[in-house]
């Protein structure tokens, strides 16, 4: 009988709410510190612009034109013409739910999947490839996006299996890789089939196959259009949040998701039962893969922005954002769908701050306080496990028969 | 009034869904040596690491020389002078022994170490109390017992008058075992006080004075060892009368089951081969038994005949196919189940539940999952036969996370998914490594109850009553050999001693 054994352990129901607690707690700790920040940052701005106020008009003022932007996210009021603030929203949600996933997947087999930007860079290749060049139907292209992503994720993968190389440290080489090879297959010396020179981006799939492009949809809201006529969200946020639940299930239904943890848990144990661990370190990092470009696939196949070669010179930060919506979902994939749009509330919420005197970045800072408080939210899950379960005990000293029951 | 050094009154330290420890008392006289008997799961271990520092407990004081103390962690317990030799040593692999020793504890000028005068007062150490280490072999290049008594040191030059002892027998030889009882009268002697934990009734008889025993996490009462029989103990540990010595049948050896011919291992930590052309059969109904000290090729060899190595030469046959190169599951599709040497690597996925575990050989059969999906209904209903038939208590069933279970439950639940497979061939290492004697007996009776239901059984094993008491035929391996075959009823220890430490050996017969 070893120490392991008789150290406390949280069953697995106990261990969901203290996961969710603790996510609730690190948001919570992360807004508190963003408003100090915005206070203090407003503050010095205003003195700078020889206005002082006073303490009470500085926290007005911070809420009102600050803080309550980033609360409100994408519904606040007066920027929200046609529902552009919520548009935007979940147009972003949309990917960063896939690169969250395709962490939070690769986490479950003992994998860190730093790679989902490059997968995500490659996926946004093949997407428009396939819809500028080869315009095909818009779930085509989304396929395609995903493949994209799957062959990049499956490299780290197959040299983790077969040479025992550390998945980080390719998937980052790979990362820079794919980024280059991007940039260099739709620019080619400008001569690239996608590459319109005289945006110097790459031509836009409304022009080029509009077939292409992912179906909008759109909410009556008192008789009126909420995102009035011009520019519709897309289904993207729907598939998202399907695939967000079919990887839940496979995770946690299926004999495959059972091999999956299994390997991730205990490498060795797996093997003992037969499990083909080098199979499933591969076929982990390519579904990974294949979820981040799918994410690049919901992005592009939107048709709201398209892929500048020329200046794309830092990786897609929706990649590395991955990392915190899957830490911050403790890597359960339907948690991935609320800390992505989370994010994605946040980050649209500061663009429609009062830009003069509050820098829009505070939202950034956010998310990477509540990312930075992530990393201990273990400490938090016990801390607020031992401080519910404690509770009992001081009203009871008898020790509490009540919970042998 | 006695002179307690150390009283533990009324502890409890609960973990969810269990009380380790309910109410329990433990009174350490100076200069004793006092046995903390019980059961897997008894608690003893987690009183200990109370007692260390590693838990604080929920109710309950502890008492240093009459006086109520605070162990919040273990420099508190250091510096009350009380040193634990846990049962997985604590040892950095890649120092020195002299290293290891001062670790933590540094003599130093400025900023140098004064190895000097460490190596003086280590020496001084070892020679005082007939403790033989090397202070300049590195951890990893030295036996476990010499290991121990680097920890035994450890304690020592940090002038711990109280020592805990985490079954310490567990890894040594029954030689090794003579001398560590040695040392700790010579510690008794010097006045010091040793807290001894143990599951074997032998050893508590041969130094121990006084002996409390734990049953269920509750104190059951403190006796002085020698008016007290091992039956009693037994008792008092259990609850029950307990066979301290398995019954069994005359074996009716079958047809073949396992047949190994020239099988050749290659070792990973050395150049030279782990098993080295070894041979033998095992035919239904029968229990061999492949006996020898730790480290002599028997993992290598069991590894081989599962498929998680690979041989370099050699054929394995199972049930008259070739199964040399067959895959783990291709394996134990034929019939083969395995209980493994180490539960934590390979025998659990300890972050899944219980139930998960007990469909870990088994999760794919139609039985349990339909076109991939996994019927967890099936399984949580198998789970609970398994946790009913074969007495598997943790703290919340089928759910239980199978980390938060003790050893001995932990091993139960495998034997009860190797076992309930319906094996031709049980594959059994060291299966019953740590545990109390009631878990031992009931794993015997199950691993006999295998073998007159017709099923061939490999038993590796490096206790030799074990051997002794289960096997039908013995084959003892030295140095990746085998070195001698052996009909328990016509042998002794004392000769299967011999072989296993290579002063003997003889052609296999045959």
């Amino acid at each position: 009988m070893s120490k392991k054994n008789t150290a406390p352990r949280l069953g697995s129901a106990v261990g969901g709410i203290g996961s969710l607690l603790a996510s609730l707690t690190c948001i919570l700790v992360g807004l508190v510190i963003g408003f100090v920040v915005l206070l203090v940052l407003g503050w010095i701005t205003l003195a700078q612009d020889g206005n002082s106020l006073t303490f009470g008009q500085m926290l007005t003022k911070t809420w009102n034109s600050g803080f309550k932007a980033i609360l409100s996210g994408g519904f606040y009021s007066t920027a929200n013409a046609m529902g552009m603030g919520v548009r935007t929203e979940i147009l972003q949600a949309a990917p960063l739910v896939m690169t969250g996933l395709s962490v939070a997947f690769a986490f479950k087999t003992g994998l860190f999947n730093i790679g989902a930007a490059g997968q995500y860079t490659v996926g946004a290749y093949f997407a428009l490839y396939s819809a500028i060049v080869m315009k095909l139907p818009w779930w085509a292209c989304l396929l395609a996006a995903a493949l994209g992503g799957a062959i990049w994720g499956s490299i780290p993968g197959l040299f983790k299996a077969f040479l025992n190389v550390n998945e980080v440290i390719t998937s980052i080489m790979f990362n820079w890789i794919g980024l280059y090879a991007v940039n260099t297959l739709i620019y080619q010396g400008g001569t690239g089939v996608m590459f319109n020179t005289n945006t110097t981006k790459t031509y836009t799939i409304k022009q080029a196959s509009p077939g292409s492009l992912l179906p909008t949809f759109n909410v009556g809201i008192g008789g009126k259009d909420y995102f009035g006529a011009m520019f519709l969200p897309t289904i993207g946020i729907f598939i998202a949040v399907a695939v967000a639940v079919v990887v839940w299930v496979v995770l946690n239904k299926t004999t495959f998701g059972y091999e999956l943890k299994a390997c991730g848990h205990n490498k060795d144990a797996a093997k003992y039962a037969g499990i083909n661990d080098k199979k499933n370190i591969v076929l982990s990092m390519t579904i990974a893969g294949a979820l981040a470009g799918l994410g690049a696939g919901l992005f592009y196949l939107s048709g709201s922005k398209e892929w500048e070669p020329l200046v794309s010179t830092a990786l897609p930060a929706v990649g590395f954002n991955g990392i915190s919506v899957a830490l911050l979902a403790s890597s359960n994939p339907v948690g991935c769908i609320f800390s992505a749009l989370f994010i994605a509330h946040i980050t649209v919420g500061g663009g429609f701050m009062d830009a003069s005197v509050f820098p829009g970045e505070v939202s950034d800072i956010i998310s990477g306080v509540v990312i930075y408080l992530c990393a201990f939210s273990l400490l938090f899950k016990s801390g607020i496990l031992k401080f519910f379960t404690r509770k009992p005990k001081t009203v009871s000293p008898e020790n509490g028969k009540e919970r042998e029951a | 009034m006695a002179d307690y050094v150390i009283e533990m009154l009324n502890i409890t330290k609960e973990f969810p869904g269990i009380k380790a420890n309910d109410n329990v008392t433990l009174q350490l006289k100076r200069g004793e040596i006092h046995a903390l008997l019980g059961e897997n799961g008894a608690g003893k271990s987690t009183l200990m690491s109370v007692l260390f520092g590693l838990y604080q407990p929920e109710a309950g004081t502890i008492k240093k020389d009459g006086k109520v103390v605070e162990i919040r962690n273990p420099n508190d317990a250091t510096a009350l002078h009380i040193g634990m030799v846990h049962q997985h040593f604590k040892l950095v692999e890649c120092f020195t022994v002299l290293d290891n020793i001062i670790l933590g504890a540094e003599p130093c000028n400025g900023l140098v170490v004064d190895r000097a005068r460490a190596r003086k007062r280590v020496v001084e150490l070892s020679e005082r109390y007939g403790l033989k280490v090397d202070p300049d072999a590195r951890i990893e290049d030295i036996s476990v017992g010499m290991q121990q008594r680097v920890e035994i040191l450890k304690m020592l030059y940090r002038d711990n008058e109280v020592l805990i002892f985490d079954e310490p027998t567990a890894v040594l030889t029954p030689q090794e075992i003579d001398e560590l009882m040695q040392i700790m009268r010579g510690f008794k002697a010097e006045g010091k006080s040793i807290l001894f934990i143990t599951h074997k009734l032998a050893e508590i008889k041969a130094v121990a004075d006084r002996c409390s025993v734990l049953r269920k996490g509750k104190y059951m009462g403190t006796v002085e060892v020698a008016d007290t029989s091992v039956e009693e103990m037994s008792r008092l540990m259990v609850g029950r009368d307990v066979q301290l010595v398995s019954t069994k049948e005359e074996a009716k050896p079958g047809e073949e089951i396992l047949k190994v011919e020239n099988l050749t291992v290659p070792s990973k930590v050395h150049k030279n081969n782990a098993v080295k052309s070894v041979s033998l059969e095992v035919h239904a109904g029968e229990i061999v038994c492949l006996a020898g000290i730790e480290g002599n090729g028997q993992t290598e060899f069991v590894y081989a005949l599962t498929g998680l190595e690979k041989p370099s030469e050699g054929t394995i046959t199972l049930c008259g196919q070739d199964i040399t190169k067959m895959p783990i599951r291709g394996r134990s599709k034929l019939g083969m189940s395995h209980i493994p040497e180490d539960r934590h690597k390979h025998g659990l996925v300890l972050d899944y539940s219980l139930e998960n575990n007990m469909v870990l050989q088994r999760y794919w059969e139609k039985e349990f999952q339909r076109a991939g999906f996994i019927k967890s209904r099936e399984v949580r209903a198998y789970s609970d036969r398994l946790i009913e038939q074969y007495d598997v208590r943790s703290g919340q069933g089928s759910t239980t996370i199978a980390r938060s279970m003790s050893g001995g439950n932990q091993q139960k639940a495998i034997v009860a998914r190797e076992i309930d497979k319906d094996p031709q061939l049980l594959i059994a290492v060291q299966p019953t490594r740590g545990l109390d004697v009631g878990a031992i007996e009931y794993i015997h009776k199950q691993i006999i109850a295998q073998r007159d239901a017709g099923k061939a059984v490999l038993l590796v094993s490096l206790e030799l009553d074990e051997v002794m008491n289960l096997s039908d035929r013995i084959l003892v391996m030295y140095e990746g050999e085998i070195v001698g075959e052996f009909d328990p009823k016509t042998t002794d220890v004392q000769t299967l001693g011999l072989y296993m430490a290579g002063a003997k050996r003889k052609d296999k017969e045959g």
